[in-house]
């Protein structure tokens, strides 16, 4: 994972519906790269499945060129949503801040890496919005829908 | 009479999602309570009838943030019911990677979550924004990671360890897998004896309570996995007797259960001041030194001082870490094989917040008849509202918002873990 110029890194609970959408988005990039030879080589890109805990991202990234965080969102909007943005331009956007039940999550990582001048250079944050956060619920439709997009777009990116 | 009221309806900087309600007539205190509203878990139902090795992976994922306390305290209570003896070493090992744990676990307390309430800042982001802070802010980054390092190499991943099981570990780390991370732990020991001399200079309110501690205690080691239950009225009792002496009571208003002293009926203390006040003798000496230091004495009756209390038992954790590397050999074989039969087993440990107690039945097939489990948050609920009685008369004289922050950065000297401490009720329907 070190030394790897991008970095995708999926987070959620997988026992928790939807906030395994990153977790199984990020499982997805995986397949999808061993499926592209030139995408494949080692250093190229690296993809991590993380609980979120937000001290551990802020150093989990160092040393990576691009940095693509997918996680379940609950911001209102209609299940499957995807947001995306670029962390690196804008701040966390207020409505999916302060959703996590973590003590210090992935919103909190991302504003104290800015604090700290440890952004790194390129920071892609999607969110895909949920409809069921229950503990053992399966994943709801339009959330496994909309993760088989991003798990394509982030394949861009990351190209 | 005028009333106030002091809501947070979304206690911020804690695990988990609770409140917190106030009610103040004049100048009494007319009600106090902690509202949890985490959804219920239900780990001690669905543990029945899944086989006993299981337990280890399904109770770590009552917490993230202390994952090996709970497979700990599931370990040693099976291991216990079923009369297996782990082999030579699998003990050394397990205190290794539980000192990992505290490291990780009071290092996002100290810095991350309760150090803004002394300095007046909102959060570690707004801390890390001061020149003055960011190095602290830094500095916890790195000692935590290190912590993480710690469990990644014996747990084989840093959230849930993967490694642990019934009768030792599936695999333990080689000596040179170990070795390498000494210098991360030499550097992590210096690094927190100067931030213990940083957090000292915070302001902490003056303000005692008369606590019964309860921790576990060991005659030769601060405790962690092993010991009896101590008490600081006196009393030293077998693990599996706890459970007559300290009972839980359903709360109608909340999912968590409330721990008494079933004797009393009164509430009492486990965590970082209990076991610093029941075992500090037995802390290792560069973590005595930096205490002694501080001026902290055992009885430590200040709840704020927690903060203080945490950074010296870090002290203890890097400089045990590092002595239990220097004497390691990998446990050969790391686990001894389990037959299963049936038995009752229960065992507690000290996980960072506190005394974390588990019981299991097991039948002959090795599986789950009845589980246990009363984690420290739970314990120390009744604990933090009695507190609250006693200390929102001193502050009822400030204005609001500081009124409120002062009961919010109370109950985040329990560290709460309110993920961890919620249950639910089993649910009779009678129909007639």
């Amino acid at each position: 994972m070190a030394g790897s110029t991008t970095l995708v890194v999926g987070i959620g609970n997988a026992a928790r519906a939807d906030d395994a959408a990153g977790l199984v988005a990020a499982r997805r990039v995986r397949e999808m790269l061993a499926a592209c030879p030139d995408m494949a080589e080692p250093g190229r890109v690296a993809v991590v499945e993380h609980d979120g805990e937000g001290t551990n991202l802020v150093t989990l990234w160092e040393g990576h060129e691009t940095v693509i965080l997918i996680d379940a969102v609950s911001s209102g909007a209609p299940p499957g949503s995807i947001l995306r943005f670029d962390a690196c331009s804008q701040p966390i956007p207020p409505q999916i801040r302060a959703c996590s039940t973590h003590a210090f999550g992935v919103a909190e990582a991302v504003e104290l890496a800015r604090a700290l001048g440890r952004l790194p250079p390129r920071l892609i944050v999607y969110g895909i919005e949920g409809r069921s956060f229950s503990a053992g619920a399966a994943m709801s439709a339009e959330v496994e829908a909309a993760l088989a997009v991003v798990a394509e777009r982030v394949l861009v990116d990351a190209r | 009479m005028a009333e106030r009221r002091i809501n947070v309806d979304y206690l911020a900087r804690v695990e988990g999602e609770g409140a917190l309600r106030v009610k103040i007539e004049g100048d009494s205190v007319t009600d106090v309570r902690l509202d949890i509203y985490e959804p219920p878990r239900l780990f001690e139902a669905f543990l029945r009838g899944r086989n006993f090795q299981e337990v280890v992976d399904i109770t770590a994922r009552i917490c993230g943030i202390c994952p090996v306390a709970y497979q700990m305290s599931a370990a040693h209570a099976l291991e216990k019911a079923m009369g297996v003896t782990p082999p030579p070493g699998v003990r050394q090992l397990r205190r290794l990677l539980y000192c990992g744990e505290h490291i990780e676990s009071h290092v996002l307390h100290m810095f991350m979550l309760h150090a803004p309430d002394f300095l007046g800042h909102e959060s570690s982001i707004s801390m890390a924004g001061d020149p003055q802070l960011r190095p602290y802010v830094e500095l916890a980054l790195r000692m935590k990671k290190i912590g993480n390092h710690l469990v990644t190499v014996i747990g084989g991943r840093e959230i849930h360890p993967i490694s642990v099981c019934v009768g030792g570990f599936y695999r333990a780390p080689k000596r040179s897998e170990l070795l390498a991370l000494k210098s991360d732990l030499e550097w992590g020991l210096e690094a927190m004896v100067s931030a213990c001399r940083w957090a000292a200079g915070l302001d902490y309110p003056d303000f005692e309570v008369d606590y019964e501690f309860v921790a576990l205690s060991h005659p030769n080691e601060y405790p962690l996995n092993e010991g009896r239950i101590h008490s600081s009225t006196g009393k030293s009792i077998p693990v599996d007797e706890f459970e007559s002496h300290y009972v839980e009571e359903h709360v109608a208003r909340s999912n968590a259960l409330h721990s008494v002293n079933a004797r009393t009926g009164n509430s009492y203390k486990v965590g970082p001041l209990a076991r610093f006040n029941l075992n500090s003798e037995r802390l290792y000496p560069a973590a005595q030194s930096i205490a002694r230091e501080l001026g902290l004495t055992p009885p430590v009756r200040n709840p704020f001082m927690s903060l203080l209390v945490r950074g010296v038992e870090t002290v203890h954790m890097f400089e045990e870490a590092i002595a239990l590397i220097d004497g390691y050999a990998p446990p050969e074989p790391p686990r001894a094989p389990v037959q299963p039969k049936p038995g009752e087993g229960a065992h507690a440990t000290e996980a960072p917040r506190g005394t974390l107690y588990h019981r299991y039945k097991v039948d002959e097939q090795g599986l789950i008849t009845s589980a246990r489990i009363i984690p420290p948050t739970a314990q120390n609920f009744r604990r933090m509202e009695d507190d609250l009685w006693k200390f929102v008369p001193s502050v009822i004289s400030k204005p609001h918002e500081e009124a409120t922050l002062r009961c919010e950065q109370l109950v985040r000297c329990y560290d709460p873990c309110i993920s961890c401490a919620t249950h639910f009720l089993k649910l009779d329907i009678v129909r007639e």
